[in-house]
């Protein structure tokens, strides 16, 4: 049914087979009549974003990007642009602007809509942007002619545009004066002008209601029923407009406001309109708007009763201010035992989930039922929600939690009944390959996958190829899934994939983890594995449709795009091969960096030798905390703290940063871990691309030797072939220095902890733990390199650094750690473990993989000279190889092996 | 806005629903081979211009239009349907490195008067295979959308309306010398390229014109999009506007490597597809060494998936090359 008297069927779009209206940035958007509603960013306005006008006049173009950025990942496919201040030069501004965004690809790749009351301005826009926009607005309010030069113009540099309902009498404010002017504006663009009709995008003109008077009691349902006629009438045309606007009498009561608009926006959809500009934020979900604040809502909206402002007014009062809130929150214990039920998976209530269950399980005749009825629809809309983007990670989790509960609860009575296991979706394998030890993200993929009903069978960390094969087997899964955060893992997984190959398996491979890539994968473990399809899946969120298609029959279709998209990347990788520009070793080293030593450059140490630390303050530890690493990985996008005040995923952020503060209390509190280091520095001198370390300042006994590796692209002028060596004095240069290096570790004590989590069903608080620990050993680090700097080497004493000054590595001298770019050959690390004796000192033991355990542990090497910087090896070449692995006494095949992801042949 | 009917248009229309057309190949590398000096650059016009003009190809159609129009017969001899003017960087703006931005006019026009002098003289040879000229327009030496400087990703050295400027003369001289078709080419930035088109889109309404104009752009890496980062379908969105005779890719890439982007113009364009391509990738020497027969092996696969409609060669590629191809499509 329509709002409009004339229209009872559901909207039918009048395309008359004309093409879609595809707009683009760095990438396309298309609108089809299928599309869903295309949301457009609205922070980027100096007249609706008080935040946006202070930077834009402070000139802080810099953060201003920032806004935009966030909205993009926030999810929204065009940004609106409005520079229209009486205080700024709007024209300058917006030029500036528009340059800027050309050059982040990360916000360019959306469309633009430039948006002015002045022409020049939008003109200035339409000069600086290389994709097809849209340009808002231009309307017939200065007579036709000037219309017509002005959408000729449009058409000229290549746009679509707004239209506002707009005349030279004034603004539409009613629904014939909506229809008849848009009528004219179509006619005139079509008929005289040339303006493709897809290309046309009405703003109605969305006006606020409640106001008190009489003429705005159907500004809204006026708009619902022009949006429905233009798209019945007006081929090919859109509606769209500024949402915000109708809820204006109502600022400063936001439960208000997001209600009219979720509620705004669900009838205007409805009636055809497909664009608009939201601030997603502020926006409810239409079936969580509270029934009686709906009716109150709707009653104004569509005009349904003569006192419905009083009555949405009065209501108001009620549900402003926060004494009302905690009240309200229990609401929903009123609603039927399915809608709790829903109610809880959604938002991740634990509280009440064993009596639901326990009432719910009284309605049905058996058991599963209870799991693949109410239970499987909760986690459906769970499922639904994170799909379109509208759930984040951190909340499915915590679904999920809420999930496994339930069905703890119930599997007794199952079992009572004897009944055949719930049917699930497929059965997935998931494991951390052998010699690794990273397990946080093939957790989160399981989580997800299980809220998705399949089976997921978890061998944990460290897992054989063989292990993982004969499970496979022996339990006939549909697809096996492996995860690895470090760079040996590459291969463990390439292993894998040889084997599945010889033992003539054919069901899916998913690769996933920290290191692991789509091209690694095409590239390299693809073509091992013939038989069935291997999947590179990015992360969490991807792994259900990688999976769900895999596993459908839609699977052909999914896996001929799977394998062109791969071959492709051979193909390109080859190329890119071909084109590498690489020197010689002895090349490289003559072009060494160069210091020029002298004593002066060398501070001699405090103290020689090791020093290790036991049970040190967690405490202290946790004020060294990165938060921005732990927000990634619960996939969240954001720089921490700004990622808490984020438009799109702000509030989760706060939430998850609450749960997680207070679990550290806990873990502080209650010393669940802990946190042991070593440290140890020597005397030492660079021989070659080897650091010799020695006993003793007499440099007389070698203790042990440093291998480090060069780069070996081509530089330009003036750029140096980086190797590690370069940062510390030739032997030959008679200077005396240094060498430090450290193994720090957070994570012993947790398995506990984890254990008595996952006997809960408590994966969101495990992941947690994981995750946590992880962050204090990341923050040992940090300390214990701040106390090196300025008391045991004691090179830079006076030095004065806030924690975000540490985090961008402002201090002198690096720590770069074996495994990581300036230093990707992990087999340096037993080197270290035996000079410091690290695994006596700290408990840490390494795999076979050179993985650390626990895995919350950090180590690496201290270089003191204020020169001394990070750097990625790159790819190098096998002279180099041969001469390494020389050096080191190894196999050239095992150097190749262990730099695989190095080589450049 | 309405525009003179030209026969031509209607029939290289009606053509391409017919056939395959063949484009030429390259201007550079054949002019190599005239070992052409300074003076030869210079002629008689320019001998005491104040700097050196070696290496400035597109003065040859002034200082030596036997050497040009000899070239693109070269071409037609090969099967060439199409043959482009020798104009690809006759703007004001790339000329004025050679302090030659006031000659720019000229230059087009006797681009397009020689090319157009070639084209009648083999059509009326061969009156069922009518020859087009294609007045190429190159991306100038300027982008409109990038920084030429890493720290300041704000700045820009040229502008549109430069550009609009710098195109709507090359566009005035192609026009007016004959040329039958505009070859917006190698775009780079796409934002140049909207310039190009708005330039045209004017001066065709001043001259009242409307001749079709071709759209090439270049995918410059393995990643698939333009150097200003716009992916294959985002580059078609952005110019259709223009209602192009054609969209197409040319230069940088191999054929091999273009397939995969032509299939999405295939797929979300309505214009026709063009494609031409360099003779494989350069190598150490910056040479290319793709032979007629590589080339055509590739070029093959595009006419048994039917992905073009107007196929020739760019960078490296030689007569010999274009009728390789010509084979290849005549035999289809």
């Amino acid at each position: 049914m329509s709002l409009h008297p004339n229209y009872t069927r559901p909207y039918q779009y009048k395309w008359n087979n004309l093409p879609y209206l595809r707009l683009s940035g760095l990438e396309p958007l298309t609108v089809t009549p299928d599309s869903n509603f295309v949301n457009i960013g609205e922070r980027t306005n100096v007249a609706g974003s008080k935040k946006f006008l202070r930077l834009i006049k402070e000139q802080n173009f810099e953060e201003a990007l920032s806004v935009a950025r966030e909205q993009v990942e926030g999810g929204a496919q065009i940004i609106d642009i409005n520079m229209d201040d009486g205080l700024i030069d709007g024209k300058e501004s917006m030029v500036a602007f528009l340059k800027l965004v050309a050059s982040e690809p990360d916000i360019a790749r959306v469309p633009i809509m430039i948006d002015s009351s002045k022409w020049e301005i939008i003109e200035a826009g339409l000069k600086n942007v290389q994709g097809k926009c849209i340009v808002n607005s231009i309307s017939l309010k200065e007579g036709e002619e000037l219309f017509i030069q002005q959408a000729k113009t449009i058409l000229r540099y290549g746009a679509a545009v707004i239209v506002m309902a707009f005349d030279e009498t004034g603004q539409a404010d009613s629904y014939d004066r909506r229809i008849e002017i848009c009528k004219r504006s179509y006619d005139v663009l079509v008929d005289k002008v040339g303006f493709p009709p897809q290309d046309i995008i009405f703003d109605p003109n969305i006006f606020p209601v409640a106001t008190g008077m009489e003429e705005h009691r159907k500004n809204a349902l006026d708009f619902f029923q022009a949006t429905r006629w233009i798209r019945e009438n007006l081929p090919g045309a859109h509606v769209s407009g500024g949402v915000s606007n109708v809820s204006f009498s109502f600022r400063g009561n936001n439960k208000v406001r997001e209600a009219m608009h979720s509620s705004f926006l669900y009838h205007a959809i409805k009636e055809g309109m497909d664009m608009g500009i939201v601030n997603p934020s502020m926006l409810e979900v239409y079936d969580d708007i509270p029934k009686d604040l709906l009716e109150y809502v709707e009653d104004v909206l569509l005009d349904r009763r003569d006192d419905a402002t009083e009555r949405l007014l009065e209501f108001a009062e009620t549900v402003k201010g926060d004494s009302t809130k905690e009240v309200k929150t229990l609401e929903w214990r009123n609603e039927p035992v399915e809608k709790r039920l829903e109610h809880a998976l959604v938002k991740g209530i634990v509280d009440f989930i064993e009596e639901d269950t326990e009432e719910v399980r009284h309605k049905f005749d058996k058991t599963l039922k209870v799991i693949e009825g109410p239970l499987m629809d909760g986690m459906n809309v769970v499922g639904d929600l994170f799909g379109a983007g509208k759930m984040f990670l951190p909340q499915v989790v915590k679904s999920a939690r809420v999930m496994k509960k339930a069905v703890a609860y119930l599997l007794p009575f199952l079992e009572a009944e004897k009944e055949e296991g719930q049917k699930s979706a497929g059965k997935i394998l998931l494991a951390t390959v052998k010699g690794d030890v990273h397990d946080i993200g093939k957790n989160i993929v399981g989580v997800v996958l299980a809220c998705n009903n399949y089976e997921i069978i978890d061998l944990g960390v460290m897992v054989s190829a063989e292990k993982i094969l004969a499970t496979a087997k022996e339990q006939d899964v549909q697809a096996i899934g492996l995860s690895g955060l470090i760079t040996p893992s590459l291969d463990e997984m390439v292993h894998v994939a040889k084997e599945m190959e010889q033992q003539e398996f054919n069901i899916p491979l998913l690769i996933g983890g920290a290191t692991t890539s789509k091209v690694h994968t095409a590239v390299k473990i693809d073509q091992n594995y013939t038989k069935g399809q291997t999947v590179h899946v990015l992360d969490a969120s991807k792994s259900v449709p990688v999976v769900s298609s895999l596993l459908s029959s839609e699977k052909e279709n999914f896996v001929r795009t799977i394998k062109d998209d791969y071959q492709k990347l051979r193909e390109n990788h080859a190329l890119r091969q071909g084109q590498k520009n690489l020197i010689s070793i002895e090349e490289a080293r003559s072009n060494r960096f160069k210091i020029d030593w002298g004593p002066q450059e060398v501070h001699k140490p405090e103290f020689i030798g090791t020093k290790h630390f036991d049970n040190y303050s967690l405490k202290e530890l946790s004020k060294y905390i990165d938060w921005t690493p732990f927000f990634s990985t619960w996939e969240l996008k954001g720089k921490y703290p700004a990622i808490l005040e984020d438009e799109v995923v702000g509030v989760e952020a706060k939430k998850l940063f609450n749960d997680a503060q207070s679990l550290l209390q806990r873990i502080i509190d209650e010393n669940w871990l802990e946190a042991k280091a070593v440290i140890g520095i020597y005397p030492a001198n660079g021989v070659g691309d080897d650091i010799e370390v020695y006993a003793d300042d007499s440099r007389e006994k070698i203790l042990t030797t440093f291998h480090t590796l060069r780069q070996q692209q081509k530089k330009a002028a003036n750029v140096a072939n980086f190797a590690l060596a370069d940062f510390i004095a030739p032997k030959d240069s008679g200077v005396k220095d240094y060498i430090g290096g450290f193994v720090v570790t957070a994570g012993h004590g947790i398995k506990k902890h984890l254990e008595k989590f996952e006997a809960d069903h408590d994966d969101y608080n495990s992941i947690m733990v994981k995750a946590l620990a992880d962050r204090l050993a990341e923050a040992f680090a940090e300390l214990m390199h701040e106390r090196v700097r300025k008391e045991f080497w004691s090179y830079a004493k006076e030095e004065q650094l806030e924690n975000e000054q540490l985090i961008r590595e402002k201090y002198q001298g690096i720590r770069p750690a074996p495994g990581y770019p300036a230093c990707p050959d992990h087999t340096e690390k037993p080197i270290l473990f035996s000079l410091l004796n690290a695994t006596e000192h700290t408990g840490v033991k390494l795999t076979e993989s050179m993985a650390m355990w626990p895995a919350a542990s950090v180590s690496g090497l201290y270089f003191a000279h204020p020169e001394s910087r990070y750097f990625g090896l790159g790819q190098i070449k096998k002279d180099q190889v041969e001469d390494y692995a020389n050096r080191k006494g190894m196999e050239v095949k095992d150097v190749e092996r262990w730099l695989s992801s190095n080589l450049a042949y | 806005m309405l525009k003179v009917i030209d026969l031509n248009i209607m029939d290289i229309r009606e053509i391409l629903k017919e056939r395959i057309l063949v484009l030429d190949g390259a201007m550079g590398t054949m002019i190599q081979r005239y070992n052409l000096q300074e003076d030869d650059f210079r002629g008689d016009r320019f001998k005491d211009h104040q700097s050196p003009l070696k290496g400035n190809n597109d003065l040859l159609s002034i200082t030596r239009p036997d050497v040009i129009k000899e070239i693109h017969a070269q071409y037609f001899e090969a099967g060439s349907d199409i043959i482009e003017t020798n104009s690809f960087g006759s703007t004001s703006i790339a000329q004025d490195d050679y302090d030659l931005a006031h000659v720019v006019y000229d230059m087009n026009y006797a681009s397009a008067k020689i090319a157009k002098e070639a084209a009648v003289e083999y059509t009326q040879k061969n009156p069922k295979k009518p020859r087009f000229v294609a007045g190429s327009m190159g991306p100038t030496t300027k982008l409109a959308s990038m920084s030429p400087d890493v720290n300041d990703p704000g700045f820009r050295n040229v502008s549109f309306e430069e550009l609009v400027a710098a195109f709507k003369e090359q566009a005035k001289g192609l026009i007016e010398g004959g040329a039958d078709l505009l070859l917006v080419e190698t775009i780079t930035d796409t934002l140049n390229a909207k310039a190009a088109l708005f330039a045209i889109d004017e001066i065709q309404e001043e001259l009242n014109t409307n001749l079709p104009v071709m759209i090439s752009g270049t995918i410059t890496d393995a990643s698939g999009r333009t150097l200003s980062g716009q992916t294959t379908e985002a580059f078609i969105v952005s110019v259709e506007h223009s209602n192009p005779l054609t969209i197409g890719l040319n230069c940088a890439l191999g054929a091999s490597a273009l397939r995969p982007y032509l299939q999405v113009i295939k797929n979300k364009s309505n214009a026709f597809v063009s494609a031409h391509p360099n003779a494989g990738l350069p190598n150490e020497m910056g040479e290319y060494d793709e032979t007629p027969e590589q080339m055509a092996a590739q070029i093959k696969v595009f006419l048994d998936e039917g992905l073009v409609n107007i196929v020739g060669g760019c960078c490296g590629t030689t007569p010999e090359h274009v009728r390789a191809i010509a084979e290849l499509v005549n035999s289809q």
